[in-house]
């Protein structure tokens, strides 16, 4: 069962009702680990969206803890926990980005008007292939095959890899848009 | 026996090196008496490298006479300098009054000290509500110039807690540079302590091994340049790799003295070189960021 908890609105307004910035690696280690505390008793798969709407500054020592280990974790551990980031302006993303960068991990981003892009490092292949199954909502590979090209094994590691790096959730043989699990 | 170290009449950065060089010949066992008595004018790296060693000092404390110029002095008061300097110094002379909410427009942080996770919150909390108005409206930078401002405050000031082990302090001030950049307004960060330094903090990093030629001018070019952190952690450094990457954004100059040496990100506008060693010994680190004014190419 996926389970929908939006930890802008749990953890973060609680955790931080001291401060309205995201500053320092204690603060970020104190909300990573009220975020992991939450998760640990959810069944699989997950989704949690990150919500940085009530967050003032976030530098990047805090990102680093917040979203960068926080990923790493999950990512390393294979565990199924999705994650969405929402509510993040342009100087949040930038802290997002520079630690994203530094791991080789990526994160799915909803924009104020809704729309969805991944942040992070993926080629522009799989980017390609992460969209097509975002403007579907879901698909299996042969469904995107006409759209992306190439040779059939080459979309199925693409997309493999996406679920992988919990850009998209693999459900039998198709791929599923993180989005469509909110 | 007592050495008198005289404190030149225009203290920043650069002029900070004749006052450690005099400092660096003094004995340990000699009394000694900082004479700002003719000192005119002192940037916020002037007067936070003066607190920083007053704590080099503290267990023997310096004389401290300051500035005889009424204005040089009430400005000192102003900027905070003398909250710190009375826990630091033997003051000898006239200690100007603090007059209650007296401020300088000028000085958008006064100088506050940082030790622990908490001071860098309170430092962000305060410039984010003064310098939007001086970053924007005169310093022409874009409306998003005021967080990464305050996020390039708060990692400079994170390396006080994480690495110094000693309090350090923090001042920002504007003001009109003269000498360069044809008078425009430069907007001026200083963080310095004398605590551990770059060099020795990386020496504490488990397994490191250091080469034949580890010296604080190599400590400083892995920490600046390679993003080099004490911490195994790999997210670590990412601090002033941000810092160094929002001054060149902003076409600013980052410099970063430790122990005998001092690196620096040198902009167009400015003929200093990128690397100095052989300087006066000196604890800690101290770092100045001078973010200029922008103007529209034409």
């Amino acid at each position: 069962m996926i389970q929908h908890m939006d930890v802008g609105a749990v953890v973060l307004r609680n955790l931080c009702g001291l401060y309205s910035n995201l500053v320092t690696r204690p603060t970020g280690k104190a909300v990573r680990h009220a975020i992991e505390e939450r998760l640990a008793d959810r069944p699989a798969p997950s989704l949690t969206i990150i919500d940085f709407s009530e967050v003032g500054l976030l530098d990047f020592s805090c990102a680093d803890e917040v979203v960068g280990k926080l990923l790493l974790h999950y990512v390393d551990v294979r565990a199924e926990a999705y994650f969405l980031v929402r509510g993040a302006d342009d100087h949040h993303l930038e802290a997002i980005e520079q630690v994203l960068e530094r791991y080789g991990l990526a994160l799915v981003v909803i924009d104020a008007n809704g729309g969805a892009r991944i942040v992070g490092p993926v080629d522009d292949d799989s980017r390609r292939a992460w969209h097509e199954v975002q403007t579907r909502g879901r698909a299996a590979p042969d469904e995107l095959l006409h759209q992306v090209g190439g040779p059939r094994e080459k979309l199925v590691a693409q997309l493999d890899s996406l679920s992988t790096r919990r850009l998209l959730l693999r459900a039998d043989d198709e791929y599923v848009a993180l989005h469509t699990m909110m | 026996m007592s050495t008198v170290i005289t404190v030149p009449p225009s203290l920043d950065d650069n002029t900070f090196e004749q006052v450690l060089e005099q400092f660096t010949h003094a004995s340990d066992h000699e009394k000694l008496l900082i004479d700002a008595r003719h000192t005119r004018w002192a940037s916020p790296y002037g007067l936070t490298a003066l607190l920083a060693l007053g704590h080099a000092r503290a267990e023997d404390p310096a004389g401290f006479t300051g500035p005889e110029a009424e204005d040089t002095a009430s400005y000192w008061q102003r900027a905070g300098f003398y909250r710190y300097a009375e826990e630091l110094f033997e003051l000898h002379g006239t200690i100007p009054r603090a007059r209650p909410g007296a401020s300088d427009s000028n000085v958008l942080l006064e100088i506050t000290p940082v030790e622990k996770s908490d001071d860098v919150h309170a430092v962000v909390e305060r410039i984010q509500t003064k310098s939007q108005n001086i970053l924007v409206h005169e310093l022409n930078l874009d409306p998003q110039a005021t967080m990464r401002f305050a996020m390039t405050l708060s990692e400079v000031c994170q390396n006080i807690v994480e690495h110094a082990g000693a309090r350090g302090w923090v001042a920002v001030q504007t003001y009109r540079w003269r000498q360069r950049l044809l008078g425009r307004r430069v907007v001026v960060i200083a963080v310095c302590d004398a605590g551990i330094g770059f060099r020795k903090s990386l020496e504490t990093a488990q397994g490191r091994r250091l080469s034949d030629r580890w010296d604080d001018a190599m400590a400083l070019e892995d920490a600046v340049i390679r993003g080099v952190s004490r911490f195994r952690d790999p997210g670590r450094g990412q601090g002033l790799a941000g810092v160094r990457r929002y001054v060149g954004k902003w076409d600013g100059k980052l410099s970063v003295r430790s122990g005998t040496a001092r690196i620096a990100i040198v902009p167009s506008w400015d003929d200093d070189v990128p690397l100095t060693e052989n300087l006066p010994s000196f604890p800690g680190a101290q770092v100045q960021i001078t973010i200029p004014e922008r103007v529209e190419a034409r």
